[in-house]
């Protein structure tokens, strides 16, 4: 074979790219071998608590009796929280920095976003537990427990945590993220289509409904989903004030827990209790399967709506 | 040419500077342990590296159960845990564990009408405030213990420890002693299953920023977090049956009857002690080290350092109400240094 005009390539070239491959290569043996390492550091307790583990509310360190249900429901209950409020307002963001705001205003939006999400997460979490939690129980929990305490989810003592206050937290977290892919998504519509749109007359509203959103409408749903991986695996902005309650309650102002909490919480204890280190492990394998998951269905799907609209983003 | 001598420079540069860190921080002592007396430890560690010559001291106060991992871990010269641990487990870790020093652990509430020092309970009382059995301010109970003073009609919060702790530790170890049902549901650990409705908070600092966030909060932590923030402490009824305030007269009164000299590795358990005007909730805060220490100049300078904190320390530490080892004990932990430590 000659490539590059010499037989079998010219070494530098192939040392570069034997190099690169390694490196690459390194990436997914790490991710390999800690996902190996997770389960069988895991294998101790799916062996003793088998699938009950996933329904069982109990956390005795004393009695090492231990479930993750109250941790899986607090993660799903912060993450929908986070995503509900971070997805529209991203979706509106993204939107009127592609069709509506001049160069200046695009550009100072796009830098607070990106500042936003460079914000270390534990000046969330003391944020969180100083300011924004004092807020929620003087001002919102109250205001809500007022009006709406007829709902199940706003019963309870307002305390300043629980999972709304966390949910409201990771909502501020994941929005520069969503907000970014969703902007590059936009970006990507053809000009052409967009101008065809307002040569017969459309209203930038029309343009916006008709043909961003339509075009983007793809591509949106890989936002969403990047945006959930973050928020599912986030620990320090919010173990200040989910409370640490091994409960599942449907009010929002109830102490709580998610899975990273947990860990976080928990893990200094656990070390000395070969049984509770492998419970915390199995609950870390949880997070990490889901996690990836999340990240390769995303990525999938952002591939395939990269593919259909030629590139670019 | 001028490239290769640039390179060159730089990697001796960067040689020398690596072995110079080796060097650098050898007189950095670290340590990592429980959150109860951790305001003490800071204070002492600022007055002593005003006269240490050089010897840098690091604490971090991440819980006895962290304290506890990382010695084990052998990633800290010390460890801080206010659980003690029995001859056995230190043999088979091969550590020693001395009392630096010992306090007391004080319930705080969030009641705005109530002054510090005004509220009163007894052990049951408290156990089952904890257990959940009593579940409102004005309860017929709490209301029995505390003629004339108004109590409202608001809801208990517990606040608790969520990381493994001693100050857990001695508190439910006091709870196990006063109240039979809690020993048998609850037990005494670092780390338990705390009924659904509590909250936990990180550290005793975690625990002070919730119960005063939370009307109707109660929770227990170490003395100086108490007073420090001015919180709402209670008096506790001890095990002569008298009510006692928390100050260093019922803490000096708990410590003094603790019989340091039979004690197998210093394993000594303070809480509900005898005496009329004794504190019911005392603990004794350690300090773990390995029996085997190779590096002559770090032992030295460790020595050297908790030698100053029981005799120079001692007035500080009293001023933020812990109370100091008196002498026969610390005489007692000298020997236990001399006897113990191989160098």
């Amino acid at each position: 074979m000659v490539k590059n005009g010499k037989k079998g390539g010219y070494p530098a070239d192939n040392f570069f790219k034997g190099l690169t491959f390694l490196c690459a290569l390194l990436i997914v043996v790490i991710m390999t071998t800690l996902f190996i390492q997770l389960f069988y550091q895991s294998v101790p307790t799916i062996r003793k608590f088998g699938l009950e583990f996933f329904w069982s509310k109990k956390w005795d360190p004393v009695n090492l009796e231990f479930g993750a249900l109250s941790s899986i429901y607090g993660t799903i209950v912060t993450s929908v929280i986070a995503m509900l409020i971070a997805v529209p307002l991203s979706f509106v963001i993204a939107l009127f920095l592609v069709e509506i705001a001049g160069p200046k205003v695009k550009a100072i939006v796009s830098q607070a976003l990106d500042l936003l999400a460079a914000i270390p997460s534990i000046i969330y979490g003391m944020w969180g537990l100083f300011i924004f939690a004092p807020f929620m129980q003087d001002h919102v929990q109250s205001f809500l427990m007022k009006y709406l305490g007829f709902l199940p989810f706003f019963k309870g003592i307002p305390m300043g945590i629980g999972m709304l206050t966390s949910g409201l937290i990771l909502a501020l977290m994941i929005l520069p993220f969503i907000s970014a892919v969703m902007r590059d998504i936009f970006q990507m519509v053809p000009p052409v289509v967009k101008e065809s749109a307002y040569g017969v007359g459309s209203t930038t509203w029309e343009v916006s409904y008709h043909v961003t959103m339509k075009y983007g409408l793809q591509g949106v749903l890989g936002a969403v989903f990047l945006g959930l991986g973050r928020a599912i695996g986030e620990t320090m902005a919010i173990t200040f004030v989910i409370g640490n309650g091994y409960t599942v309650s449907a009010s929002l102002f109830d102490p709580a827990n998610t899975i990273a909490s947990t860990l976080a919480s928990q893990f200094s204890e656990a070390v000395s209790q070969p049984i509770f280190k492998s419970t915390l492990m199995e609950l870390g394998l949880v997070l990490f399967i889901v996690t990836f998951g999340i990240q390769v269905a995303a990525q999938w799907w952002l591939n395939r709506i990269r593919l259909s609209s030629g590139g670019g983003l | 040419m001028k490239m290769k001598a640039k390179t060159i420079i730089a990697g001796i540069s960067s040689a020398i500077c690596l072995a110079l860190s080796g060097t650098l921080h050898a007189g950095t002592l670290n340590g990592a342990g429980a959150t109860f007396p951790a305001p003490l430890y800071q204070q002492w560690i600022s007055e002593y590296t005003k006269i240490s010559g050089g010897v840098k001291i690091n604490y971090q106060a991440v819980g006895s159960g962290a304290g506890l991992a990382q010695i084990r871990a052998k990633t800290v010269d010390f460890g801080a845990s206010d659980e003690p641990l029995k001859k056995e487990e230190l043999d088979k870790d091969g550590m020693i564990q001395f009392p630096m020093t010992m306090g007391a652990i004080v319930p705080v509430v969030n009641l705005p009408d109530i002054k510090p020092g005004e509220l009163k309970l007894t052990g049951p009382v408290l156990a089952k405030i904890f257990m959940g059995q009593i579940t409102v301010w004005n309860d017929p109970e709490v209301s029995k213990i505390n003629e004339g003073l108004k109590l409202p009609d608001m809801k208990i919060t517990v606040v608790h420890r969520a990381d493994g702790s001693g100050t857990t530790w001695n508190f439910t170890n006091y709870l196990s002693k006063v109240s039979e049902d809690w020993s048998k549901k609850f037990g005494c650990a670092k780390e338990i299953a705390w009924i659904e409705g509590t909250v936990g908070g990180q550290k005793n600092a975690g625990v002070a920023a919730m119960v005063k966030r939370i009307k109707g909060a109660i929770g227990y932590v170490e003395s100086a977090y108490a007073f420090e923030s001015k919180m709402t402490y209670t008096q506790m009824q001890n095990k002569d049956g008298k009510f006692v305030q928390p100050d260093n007269d019922s803490f000096q009164a708990a410590a003094e009857n603790a019989d340091w000299k039979n004690a197998p590795g210093f394993y000594m358990v303070l809480t509900d002690q005898a005496g009329e005007k004794s504190w019911p909730i005392m603990a004794s805060t350690y300090i773990l080290i390995y029996k085997s220490q190779p590096d002559k100049e770090k032992i030295d300078s460790l020595l050297k350092y908790y030698t100053w904190c029981y005799d120079s320390g001692a007035n500080l530490a009293k001023k933020l109400n812990y109370v100091p080892m008196p002498k026969n004990v610390v005489d007692l932990v000298k020997e236990a240094w001399q006897k113990n430590l191989t160098k």
